[in-house]
Order: structure tokens, then sequence, then C-alpha cells
């Protein structure tokens, strides 16, 4: 395949972040974890919304769907009535280790992000927005109030940590990985076109409805996988998977430069990173000597505040939408 | 299944608030095209001035005069530094950037008064029953179904009888077109901007006199629904996104009074699945006029 030092600096990018979360201390590494999951929710938005430039706020429920899946089948059978009072039958007794709920999870995020497309990508605009934002209000709604299928509002409790460094770096490499492939794949380069021009598409033959499909479905995969990785992290209130990390993510791949897998990677790291170390802050957190202690709500306040300002100055986003080149070494 | 007067008067009033909403994020859309995820935030800061304006014992027209002045004030300063600098930008960007307001609104409120909340006390008085007829009906219902009249038909002589009028009707037709015409394509925004300002001060007004606890997140999911309702409607008039506000404010309060209390959790489900389903038929929206193409994002 050519090109593939595109991948170097995205690749590179997520080895630092293992390697430094792997330095700090067992406190502060939950943080790295939780910005390696985002740049994997991150890219799996990009694959999708970079690509065909058509807006989902739809994700956030795969991911939602993800969490749901690998947390449901690894929670220890003899705790599941405790957690989950009103489980159903079939899934009582259903319980699987760890890499196979994460493919799990992927697969259900594969089948649902494609059946929700197979009548969702006829949109386009603002109605496709709308009909994503409904999905996600949707999923959130049933995994809230369904208690015969999981936790409802309690929190995914007892499921096996074992989301360590390597586990979060491995998944957020992967699903660079499949974005990267998937990218320089014809059908990748149909979406962009499409994107483009769809008029130009079309007439060249090209299906739009299709290759957006494809895109929709893929990205649904990576982002339950992301899930998956989620809830083997912590334990995950499904509930806390709507407005709030639908808007961080999504602010995440703007500021990057949603035009590019390394905007989708650069962004989720540098807000990743800087809400980690606003949230830390608001706990109380020693720097340098000082002692910082922020109130309550300065994180999303930064968050949304640069996210503006970024769109203001530079609309296209801190990468401007382009790849890692050597070109800019050389320079 | 059931429908009391009380739920049907009820289905009214928020019909006629959320189009109120609509119309305000409808003629804003018209000119800019620009779909402004940040109005509850706005809806929230104004019934934040008449919760704090209860608070300090004010009377409560001074309350709602303190609404319109919070709620015209962050209207323009929002137009002026967000708006303005991204005029040029694709539909796309202007709503990424209008949540980021939202947020970051919500985020400011949060962390100046707090997750809690405060009641607007001084509405309560409009949340006592009047007697018509042997039927109970809740005053604010009534008052709400009528300013949101009078509003609506103000706004509709405003768009037919004025110049200022059909100038933002040409302009949101084709501003361009406008443009070379004559129209001053400022004037023509800032008056938008202004009457959907007016709008959502008047939609907080009611809101509070509904539901007096007024938190960070107030109104937020009411401007969700609202989006969806005049999208739902279609944004090619101001007229069609009214419609589709009231559809969906009416359909949303008459379930959620008629369905069972095990199933009216489940209201949004219901009310998004229908909203699915009415774009996949009619993408351009239920009350657009055949022929006209779809909007892109």
């Amino acid at each position: 395949m050519k090109r593939l030092h595109e991948l170097i600096a995205p690749v590179a990018l997520v080895l630092g972040t293992a390697l430094l979360g792997l330095v700090v201390s067992s406190a502060l590494q939950t943080y790295f974890l939780d910005t390696l999951i985002k740049v994997a929710i991150v890219v799996a938005l990009y694959v999708f919304i970079g690509n065909s430039g058509v807006l989902s706020f739809g994700h956030i429920s795969f991911v939602a769907l993800g969490v749901w899946t690998a947390g449901v089948l690894t929670v220890p059978v003899d705790q599941k009535n405790a957690i989950m009072p009103g489980l159903a039958h079939f899934l009582l007794h259903a319980n699987v280790g760890n890499v196979p709920s994460l493919l799990l999870a992927a697969v259900a995020g594969l089948v649902f992000a494609f059946v929700a497309g197979l009548p969702l990508m006829r949109l386009s605009g603002l109605a496709a927005g709308i009909a994503t934002f409904g999905v996600l209000e949707i999923v959130n709604n049933v995994l809230r109030y369904y208690d015969k299928i999981g936790p409802g509002l309690n929190a995914f409790s007892s499921v096996p940590q074992t989301t360590g460094i390597w586990q979060a770096a491995i998944g957020a490499l992967i699903c660079i990985g499949v974005a990267f492939a998937y990218q320089r794949s014809r059908f990748g380069r149909q979406l962009r076109a499409t994107r483009e021009d769809p008029a130009a598409a079309s007439a060249a033959g090209i299906s739009i409805y299709r290759q957006r499909l494809l895109a929709f479905a893929v990205s649904g995969a990576l982002a339950g996988l992301a899930g998956g990785l989620y809830v083997h992290l912590l334990p995950v209130e499904i509930d806390s998977l709507y407005l709030d990390v639908t808007f961080l993510t999504l602010a995440m791949l703007v500021v990057g430069g949603s035009g590019s897998l390394l905007g989708a990677v650069v962004g989720a790291l540098a807000i990743g990173g800087l809400d980690s170390f606003l949230s830390a802050a608001e706990n109380g957190v020693d720097l340098f000597g000082w002692h910082l202690n922020l109130p309550t709500g300065t994180a999303v306040l930064a968050v949304g505040a640069l996210m503006a300002l970024v769109l203001i100055v530079r609309p296209s986003g801190l990468t401007g939408g382009r790849e890692f080149s050597l070109a800019w070494m050389r320079r | 299944m059931s429908v009391s007067w009380q739920t049907l008067a009820d289905a009214l009033s928020l019909g006629g608030i959320y189009a109120l909403m609509a119309v305000g994020i409808g003629l804003v859309f018209g000119v800019l095209r620009l779909v402004n995820f940040a109005y509850g935030q706005l809806i929230m800061a104004g019934a934040y001035a008449v919760a704090y304006a209860s608070v300090w014992g004010w009377p409560s027209w001074a309350g709602i005069l303190l609404c319109f002045a919070v709620v015209l004030a962050l209207t323009m300063l929002m137009d002026r530094i967000v708006f303005r600098p991204l005029r040029t930008q694709s539909p796309a960007v202007m709503l990424v950037a209008t949540f980021a307001v939202a947020f970051l609104m919500q985020s400011i409120a949060v962390l100046a008064f707090g997750q809690l909340g405060t009641i607007a006390s001084s509405m309560g008085p409009l949340n006592q029953p009047w007697d018509i007829g042997g039927v109970q009906i809740r005053k604010i219902a009534i008052v709400s179904v009528v300013v949101a009249a009078i509003c609506l038909a103000l706004l509709q002589l405003l768009l037919t009888r004025t110049s200022v009028g059909l100038h933002m009707r040409a302009a949101s037709m084709d501003f361009r077109t406008a443009r070379l015409l004559g129209v001053r394509a400022n004037r023509v925004i800032g008056g938008a901007v202004l009457i959907s300002g007016l709008l959502a001060a008047v939609s907080a007004v009611m809101l509070t006199a509904r539901d007096p606890q007024v938190t960070p997140i107030f109104a937020l999911d009411d401007t969700i629904i609202v989006l969806a309702g005049v999208v739902l409607g279609g944004l090619t008039r101001p007229i069609t996104a009214t419609l589709g506000g009231f559809t969906i404010g009416f359909a949303s309060g008459l379930l959620g009074g008629a369905l069972p209390t095990n199933q009216s959790q489940y209201l949004p489900t219901f009310l998004f699945a229908a909203v699915i389903l009415v774009l996949l038929v009619r993408p351009n929206g239920l009350f657009a006029r055949a022929g006209g193409s779809a909007e892109r994002l």
C-alpha cells in the first residue's frame, strides 16, 4: 500500500501517549486510558463524517451499544442478578472472555449501524443530522429504562477491568489502521469524491447511498469496539453516553480537522489532554508545587471556548484537514 | 388511554410555545442558513433572569423585563461574536459552532448558578387552575396559547405587510439575489436575529411559568425536540417551521399526558421514531411544497 508514511504521525502520537501513560501514577493513568479510548471514538466518527462530509450525531449510540454488549456478556454470572435484577433469561447465563466480548461489541456496532443506516443513509443535510440524533435519543432512552436487558440507570459494575494501557493503545491503533485502510481503498476514495462533488460523483457511476452506508457500518463497528474497551476500563453508566460525549467527540474531530485521519487523532489527543488536565484540576491537583483546585464545570467551559475559538479562527481545524507528510520534515 | 381536558390544554400550550421557538430558529435559518443549537441556552438565561428577579423580590413584570433585556443582549452578542465571523462557513461548521456556544453557556450557568437550580416563584399564580364550565385548566395553558397566537399573528403581519418583512422573506428565498436587488444584508440579518431573540424571551417566560425549577439544562430537552420539529416541518419557509414546531409540541404534550405511566418514560423513543419515519417519507419536511431541493449539509 502506498503512502503508508501518512500513518507515521498518528501511530507515533498514540504510542507516545501510551508510553507516557505507563510512567505516570496509577491515578493519572485513568486519564491516559480515557484519552486513548476517545482517540478510538473520534477515529470512528472520522471514518463516516470525515469521508462523507455528512454530520452524524448518532455515533455515541453505537459506543453505548458496544458498552452494553461487552458489559452484559462479561459480568460474572453469579453477580448478574445483583446488578441487573430484571435481566431477561437468555442473558442471565451468557458469559464470554475479554477479547470475544470486544469483538462482539464491534459486531454489535457494525450490525446496528448497518440496520440503522439502511433507511437513514437515504437522507442528507439537516434531515440526516436530525435523524441520526433521533437514533441517539432512542438508544439512550431504551438502554436507560429497559431493565430487562441491562442495568438501566445503574453503572455497569463488576465488569472485569481488563483495559490497561496496552489494550487501549492496541484498540486505538486498530481503529486507526482500519480507518486508514478504508480511506485508501476504492470505497473510501469513492465516498470522498461524493463529499467533494455529489453531482459529479453520481454522474461517474458512484452510488452515494451505498458508499455512505458502508462507511456508516465500518465506523459503527469501530465505535462499538471503543465502547467495549470503555466498559472494560471503568463501571460505565450507559446513561452518561449522551449529549456531553457527543459534543466532546465532535469537538475533538472539528478542532483537529475533520478532513484527515491525523486531524482526528490530533484533535482527540489535544482536547482529551486539556479536558483530562482540567477535570483532574477540578478534584484538586498539585502542579510544580502549586495546588490547583478549579470549580466544577471549568473543563466543559474551556473545551467549549477552545472549540468556538478554533472554529472562528481556523474553521478547517488544527491540521487543516491534511495528512502527515514527510515533506514537513525535510523543510 | 384517555385524554382529559387538562391534557389537551397542556398539549395545545406546549404546541404554542414550541411554535414560537420553532419560528425563532426558522427565521435565523432563513437568512443565515444557520441552525442555532444554542437557542435553548438563550431561553435558559432568560429563565434565570426571571428566577433571580423573583428571589430578589422584584415584581413579576420587572422579572419579565429583565428576562427580555438579558435574552436580547445575549442574542445580539452571539450574533456579533459567533455568527458574523462564521457567516461564510458551511452550515455544518456553523451548526457545530452553535453546539460549542450552547455548551459554553451551559457550563457558565453551572459555574455561576450551580447545578441545583433556582425556583422562579413569582410565576406561581399562573399555575393555579381556572374553572371553566366545571373543567379545571391551569391558567398558564390558556395564557401561553393566547400569547403564542398573538405573537404569531404579529409576526405574520410583520412578514407580509412591512418592507422589512418583505426583505426578510426575499433574503430567505435567495440571499444573493435579494442583495443584488437592494436588500441590506446586515439590516435583514439583524432584524431576524432580533425577532428570534424576542421570541426566545417570550418562550423563556412561558416555560418558566410551566416549570419554575430553573437549572443549567433548562429548555435543553425542549430545544432538541423543537429542532426535530423544525426539520420535520421543513425549513424552507417560516410557516412550515412554525407548523412543525406546533405539531411536535402538541404530539409530545398529548403523548406525555395520555401514555400510561410505565410507558411515558419511553416518550422520546416514540417521538423520535415518528420523526425519523416522517423524514424518510418527506425529507424536505412535512409541510414543504413539492419540488423544492433538499438542504445539503
